[in-house]
């Protein structure tokens, strides 16, 4: 167990835009969110899985929505626990331990305020290891733990509870309700025993955000940033480019596009690609794929070794297209259909990063 | 004949130009920037008027481009304390104002500040209704106290409704001699950055008028009666009403006058722009003849600001670059000998070794200076000059949003260092007065409006939607003072919003045109 200070949620924030492979949306309101929830209600005590015990019960509390609306309309405090106590409710019993879902983007830090506000320890794991586009797209889906009941709050004290038929409908549901509750809304969606947890998530997740972010921070300590980097990630440098055009299409709410990229460096003469849906989705050469969902992929400024977002691609941009291995709960038959390459139309089968870099080597 | 009469004040020189009737440059001139900004200005004025022989009764307008808010919020010095007011509860209570400011700043600033009920959703929506109770507890104590009003909604660029009705019951409640800064004239959407530009605009009421007053006595000291303006950071002009009420747009206007002045001088509208100092360089973009507006937010003083500003890529590389001899060759800087060079550099008698020396042994620039560089062989300054056009090159690729040819207009007085043949530069430009280009881009007379707010397109025709952001746009320009006969939009961009469906995006348009002059 260690206490969070605002050294490590300025730490987390950074590691996060990393994690989010691409996607998940400026950290910013959820490290305000953070800091400010910590000065209020004190210290929020991070715990590890092996601290976590198999009859408490570990809720996840995240955003969801536009990331332009909530950078105008911020969050209020009450909504980040009107939908997890609408749930103690419906299941009749109390909430002891925070989770983030994803550990990308705003929602790595938005549960750490729920936490702060609630007196619970965070648990010190995700339930997706990195961000993805769509709600279904979770280790507890894959284990079978589909979300009985989902409470979805805004910041007016609006609640709605759900019991939808599976996942999909969890996130259908509850995209419709923000819509009409302003455009973001929070939400709670599982409510689960400890001995179920256990297995179901990526273990280490706020952690390992806040290790790379101090990597990333403290750049000047290291010879060459991007090695630190990869090392800490068993990650495989896929190549230096520079964009040269990017086509992007809004599709339900979804920024969908591609990057071309001219090699740099030792990659002089090649062209590459990125593709993506908010989150990056592969990384090509020509038309062979070097890494693809649900491995993450990450474009690197050149110069500041910080990612640069999907949304923030253009034109010039310098980049080292990094990609590392996703958790290997994401690499299973069902992990696969749920978010690898054929869920998001690609007509190929996935292949781990490790193997395709190997193949090169 | 009316002569138009330019400042521009910069970190190390304060410029002045003076242009005639029909935008021809007359003369130029170089001062020293003084640390009270006002020497400075005095020096520049009366040395054009002096060289320059212009009768100074026939100046009919003076526009002055000045660092004075930058300095007072970077230095935190005579800033006003500002009493700000956040509409939007229930929402926006979880992140209150003034996080993650510099503790000096916010203490230089900050009287008191509140969130009060109201504000809007995205769709236009209210989010809860105003009560008067509330704004009149906030105004309660700060009767007799002398401080700046600030006011922020949430989605008030949508809808700017409440933030204009609260800002007439604090006037009923202080007086109408108040003076309140509202939000959606700073900026657009993106509530911490607007609200932050809103507090440090309040926070420089006096300084506005110090720029104001300042600039129009040291002209009546030295006899000249002209119609002033003041540079903002968008390379358009506003009266000193207007600067009175925004002096926060006066940031960020020495690089945006620079990018201007190049269009002037060398008569091109679509360009990269690059200004060689002493210690950096600064490559900017000229789109429709005004620089293209950065889509980061914007530091100022160790804040987030989301008002307009010039997206300005700085390079390492100016005229007193050090070149780092070693075992492998050399290294490019970083550092410089900055105003140093005059004693420093080989040229100059001294013993480092700069970016100029190796220029000058090429014969580029110090011309009767080569025999002072004689020690650095022909080859040697040849593949030192190559390593710099080559960082040059790969920057203002960088600043390019296509790929293809475009061309290239120099300023400064580096510019001696970039070659006349640059990969994916079409044609490199030196235009005449080059190196007091911001001046000359202050006295130029452009007023521009704009609009910055999400607008839902779902079920209306396209087109309609866009009229009206426009129609606003020009009449936001002409309210600045735009001659309405001249006005055109000379930008629009479109920004779906991710993640939500529906057909809801933000819309940026920017209208400009000539200042109306009451000749």
């Amino acid at each position: 167990m260690r206490e969070l200070t605002e050294q490590d949620i300025d730490y987390i924030s950074v590691g996060a835009s990393v994690l989010g492979s691409g996607g998940g949306g400026d950290p910013k309101v959820g490290r305000l969110l953070a800091k400010s929830m910590i000065q209020k209600y004190g210290p929020v005590n991070l715990i590890s899985i092996d601290e976590l015990q198999d009859d408490q019960y570990v809720v996840p509390v995240s955003g969801m929505g536009a990331p332009t609306v909530s950078l105008e309309k911020l969050p209020s405090e009450i909504e980040l626990t009107t939908p997890l106590q609408e749930l103690e409710r419906a299941f009749g019993k109390k909430a002891d331990v925070i989770i983030p879902i994803e550990v990308g983007g705003i929602n790595s830090l938005y549960p750490v305020g729920a936490a702060a506000k609630l007196h619970l320890p965070i648990l010190d794991a995700d339930a997706i290891g990195r961000a993805f586009p769509e709600a279904q797209m979770e280790t507890f889906h894959l284990h079978g733990l589909e979300p009985e009941q989902v409470a979805v709050g805004d910041e007016k004290g609006n609640v709605a509870l759900l019991k939808p038929i599976n996942a999909y409908w969890s996130e259908y549901m509850s995209r419709a309700l923000t819509v009409q509750m302003g455009g973001s809304a929070s939400v709670s969606d599982y409510f689960l025993a400890g001995k179920d947890v256990k297995g179901s998530v990526v273990n280490g997740t706020l952690s390992l955000a806040r290790e790379i972010g101090e990597i990333l921070m403290h750049q000047e300590d290291y010879d060459d940033v991007f090695k630190a980097l990869l090392d800490r990630l068993n990650g495989f440098e896929l190549y230096d480019g520079k964009v040269t055009a990017v086509t992007r299409e809004t599709k339900q709410g979804f920024n969908f596009g591609t990057a071309q990229i001219e090699g740099l460096n030792n990659y002089r003469g090649k062209t590459f690609s990125l593709e993506f849906q908010n989150e990056t989705l592969v990384a090509k050469e020509g038309d062979e794929i070097l890494a693809s969902v649900p491995d993450l992929i990450v474009a690197l400024d050149i110069e500041s070794a910080f990612p640069i977002t999907s949304e923030r691609l253009q034109y010039g941009s310098r980049v080292k297209v990094v990609s590392f291995p996703c958790d290997p709960q994401w690499r299973t038959p069902i992990g696969i259909e749920t978010a690898g390459p054929r869920y998001f139309g690609y007509d190929v089968d996935y292949i781990p990063v490790e193997e395709l870099q190997g193949k090169e080597k | 004949m009316a002569y138009r009469l330019g400042v521009d004040v910069g970190g190390t020189n304060t410029d002045a130009a003076i242009l005639d009737d029909q935008l021809n440059v007359i003369y130029t001139v170089k001062a020293h920037t003084t640390k009270d900004v006002q020497g400075g200005i005095f020096n520049a004025i009366s040395k054009v008027l002096a060289e320059s022989h212009v009768d100074k009764s026939k100046i009919g307008f003076a526009m002055l481009g000045t660092t004075k808010s930058t300095n007072a919020i970077v230095e935190r010095k005579g800033l006003d304390k500002v009493a700000y007011l956040r509409i939007g509860k229930p929402a926006s209570v979880g992140i209150p104002p003034y996080m993650e400011w510099p503790a000096d700043l916010k203490a230089a600033v900050n009287e008191k500040a509140a969130i009060i009920s109201g504000g809007y959703e995205y769709d236009g929506r209210k989010i809860a209704e105003l009560n008067r109770d509330e704004v009149d507890a906030f105004c309660a104590n700060l009767k007799d106290k002398k401080t700046s009003i600030a006011i922020a909604g949430t989605f008030s660029p949508v809808n700017p409704t409440q933030e204009l009705q609260v800002a007439q019951w604090i006037k009923e409640d202080l007086g109408n001699d108040v003076k309140i800064t509202l939000s959606h004239q700073i900026g657009g959407i993106g509530m911490l950055e607007r609200e932050n530009a809103s507090i440090l605009n309040a926070a420089l009421m006096t300084i506005g008028e110090q720029i104001v007053n300042g600039f129009e006595s040291a002209l009546a000291e030295l006899g000249i009666k002209a119609q002033t303006f003041f540079s903002q950071n968008d390379g358009t002009l506003m009266t000193g009403e207007f600067t009175q009420k925004y002096p926060i747009f006066t940031i960020g206007c020495g690089p945006t006058n620079s990018i201007r002045g190049a269009y002037h001088l060398s008569d091109i509208k679509n360009a990269l722009v690059l200004d060689v100092g002493g210690t950096t360089s600064d490559i900017g973009v000229l789109v429709n003849s005004f620089p293209r507006q950065s889509s980061l937010s914007a530091q100022v003083g160790g804040v987030e600001t989301n008002f307009r500003m010039p997206d300005i890529l700085s390079i390492g590389i100016g005229g007193g670059t050090v070149i780092h001899r070693n075992d492998d060759g050399f290294t490019v800087g970083p550092d410089s000998v900055g105003y140093e060079i005059v004693t420093k550099s080989k040229v100059f008698g001294g013993d480092v070794e700069t970016a100029s020396d190796n220029a000058a042994r090429l014969n580029r620039a110090f011309h009767d200076q080569s025999d002072k560089v004689a020690d650095i062989s022909e080859e040697w300054a040849d593949s030192v000059l190559a390593a710099i056009n080559q960082t040059v090159a790969d920057s203002l690729d960088q600043m390019k949003l296509k790929s293809g040819d475009i061309p290239l207009i120099l300023t400064g007085g580096g510019s001696f260092l970039v070659d006349d043949q640059i990969k994916g530069i079409s044609k490199v430009y030196r235009p005449d007065h080059y190196d007091a280009a911001n001046a000359v881009g202050a006295a130029l007379g452009q007023v521009s409006g704009d609009v910055n707010r999400i607008y839902s397109f779902e079920g209306k025709d396209k087109e309609e939607v866009l009229k009206k952001a426009k129609n606003e746009a020009v009449s936001n320009a002409i309210s600045a003072g735009a001659d309405p006969t001249s006005v055109e939009i000379i930008n629009i961009e479109i920004i779906p919003l991710a993640y939500l469906p529906g057909g809801s995006a933000q819309v940026r348009v920017k209208a400009v045109g000539s200042l109306k002059l009451d000749v």
